[in-house]
């Protein structure tokens, strides 16, 4: 994989007493695609503004290239961030907005017109030079803010909750967009969001954030199918999850009844949280299942049915594109493959893992 | 009944008051503006203000209006700035703190400056017991210019404190993100963006700064005449309702002028409207 760009080592930081983030360790490749996950106040916000230069962390320094740039003004850094709410200057034209970065540095004005015709062109808005920003629907305001980003050739670009404010549709939309020109940039993306589904569709790297400490760093695969704790698994995605006992290896007791499963090295008789999706469940005839049980509840999603099936004294999330209406007696079976187990937190609120790879 | 004609019928109190109290008033200075005591046309009362001590009241009252103005601008702006960073001004505490002196009424105000001001003051007094020297501007344009920017700096500050607390942080951020100085970000993005507030500050000011007479009679001891102070003789002294009536009219010009071209630079329209 390619180098190390930014390092953040043992960054602490603290609003009016409030621990925002604990010794924060935290490196990112070149040409990565990195997502800051996390319900608000984990402190993903923070770590951004502190790469962007607009906190200065009470412990801990920011390193970019080598370099450290902890104490480096904004304006200094080689990084450019996209803002939530879109922060584009509505005093100025479109073209004053994308060219603002490239006058402060003095470019000629054949390479800065240049430049606004290649960025309008990447964010599919050209011709809109001389409109105002507020004549520009959500999403537009958006590209803009993304092309003036762009125009000053970041090594970085820094995302906080860019598609927060837009619709659904658009959001997707704009998730794909996204994608599209990280690679066509092959610059480095730090992506802020509370939202799972995007971190799993954009990120090539997410980092589960929860109050000031990391929580798991991995893909989105690694995130979705082996979270390292209840929380990862409870944030990422619906979920069950469930007390249970290890009896030995690739064996777990759960709600009195054992299941395979692939997990090694928890030790005898340990108690650990299992975790299992809820597309993972599979319902059959009562006497095939592992358990059984009764369907409690029944609501149709579209894509599938979300079903609450009462077993072993638990109610269970389902999701099954077969309908089983309530009261129905089924079966309840998981593939070994599909049980992810997780040691018990050592605290209430799950303190930081240790990550090394 | 439709939903346009109880729009009107809210407006109406209003619109009796405008009828009664501005319409009807400024017809009749405009009818004697421009006629004669007697009733027949004329545009001498307009060509009072030729007079040499007319003239020269205009360009007094002109010049320290101007003078105040600035000076409020320059005291009020930082002022604004500094408020608006401020993290415990979170519900405006502070700004009220600057706005409280226009509670008390604002002859009284003006008054307490004359006694501060004056040869054997409350200044003076204590600047004599310090053995300094003695402060000696009352009956001077410096005691009118310190009245003017004393009662209307408040007027200059509210202006521009709303305009700039509803900057977005994120665009100055975005700025200085963008590589700009703190004075390029100023420059380019703060002051524009604050300029509305700007504007009508400057409005705010300025109008009743070139209109004033009681300022300029309490301060400057009846002995500097400024345009209102003319024009308030002639209502009062000389009962010449006419003259002073076209005089008027020629201050109300020049208030005019001054409105438009704050107009044009207030792109956004958010600050003064005619």
């Amino acid at each position: 994989m390619s180098n190390k760009l930014i390092d953040l080592v043992g960054i602490t930081k603290s609003f009016d007493g409030e621990v925002v983030l604990d010794d924060l360790n935290l490196y990112i490749r070149e040409n990565e695609f990195l997502t800051l996950l996390g319900p608000s106040g984990c402190g993903k916000t923070t770590t951004l503004r502190i790469l962007g230069g607009f906190e200065t962390p009470d412990k801990g320094s920011v390193i970019f290239n080598g370099q450290d740039i902890t104490n480096l003004p904004p304006n200094k850094r080689q990084l450019n961030t996209v803002f939530q709410k879109y922060a584009l200057f509505t005093h100025m034209t479109i073209a004053e907005n994308i060219a603002f970065g490239l006058k402060i540095k003095k470019k000629s004005k054949s390479y800065i017109d240049d430049k606004i015709k290649y960025a309008l062109k990447l964010v599919n808005l050209e011709g809109y030079e001389n409109r105002k920003p507020d004549s520009l629907s959500g999403g537009q305001q958006q590209r803009i803010a993304i092309a003036r980003a762009i125009v000053n050739e970041p090594k970085v670009l820094l995302l906080d909750e860019p598609l927060g404010a837009l619709d659904l549709k658009l959001r997707q939309d704009m998730q794909y967009e996204l994608i599209r020109l990280k690679n066509e940039l092959g610059i480095t993306f730090i992506y802020v969001t509370h939202d799972q589904e995007e971190a799993l569709t954009m990120s090539d790297t997410i980092v589960v954030m929860n109050q000031g400490y990391i929580q798991q760093i991995g893909t989105p695969e690694d995130i979705y199918n082996e979270p390292q704790n209840a929380f990862v698994a409870d944030f990422i995605g619906d979920s069950n999850i469930i007390h249970g006992t290890m009896i030995e290896d690739r064996l777990v007791e759960i709600l009195g009844v054992r299941f395979k499963c692939v997990d090694e090295g928890f030790g005898r008789n340990q108690p650990v949280d299992v975790v299992i999706r809820p597309e993972d469940i599979d319902l059959l005839k009562p006497e095939e299942g592992t358990l059984q049980g009764v369907v409690t509840h029944l609501i149709f999603k579209g894509v599938h049915y979300e079903m609450e099936v009462m077993a072993g004294g638990y109610e269970w999330l389902v999701h099954s594109t077969d309908l089983f209406p309530v009261g129905t007696k089924v079966g309840i079976s998981v593939d070994p493959f599909d049980i992810q187990i997780m040691n018990k937190p050592e605290s209430e609120d799950e303190e930081a893992v240790a990550i090394d790879d | 009944m439709t939903k346009g004609k109880s729009k009107w019928l809210l407006s109406g109190p209003f619109l009796v008051w405008t009828a009664a109290f501005i319409i009807i008033p400024l017809a009749i200075i405009v009818y004697y503006g421009l006629t004669t005591a007697e009733g027949s046309f004329t545009l001498a009362n307009i060509a009072e203000i030729g007079r040499p001590e007319n003239i020269k009241a205009l360009l007094l009252a002109l010049l320290l209006s101007l003078v105040s103005t600035v000076i409020c601008l320059l005291m009020a702006y930082p002022l604004a700035m500094t408020l608006c960073s401020l993290k415990f001004n979170a519900n405006g505490l502070i700004v009220m703190i600057f706005i409280v002196p226009m509670w008390m009424n604002f002859l009284l105000r003006t008054l307490a400056w004359q006694t501060l001001l004056e040869k054997t003051g409350v200044i003076n007094m204590i600047l004599e017991a310090l053995h300094l020297p003695t402060l000696n501007i009352i009956n001077t344009p410096y005691a009118i210019v310190l009245g003017m920017v004393y009662n209307f700096l408040p007027f200059m500050l509210l202006p521009i404190y709303n305009s700039l607390i509803k900057i977005d942080k994120n665009v100055v951020n975005a700025a200085r993100d963008l590589g700009a100085n703190s004075f390029q970000t100023f420059w380019h993005i703060t002051f524009p963006l604050s300029l509305p507030g700007v504007i009508s500050g400057i409005t705010m000011v300025f109008v009743p700064s070139l209109t004033t007479f009681v300022i300029s009679d309490l301060l400057g001891g009846a002995k500097i005449l400024l345009i209102g102070n003319v024009i308030e003789q002639k209502f009062k002294q000389g009962n010449n309702w006419n003259v002073g009536s076209g005089l008027s009219l020629v201050l109300m010009v020049f208030i005019l002028i001054s409105m438009a071209i704050m107009h044009k630079y207030d792109k956004d329209g958010e600050g003064v409207t005619l």
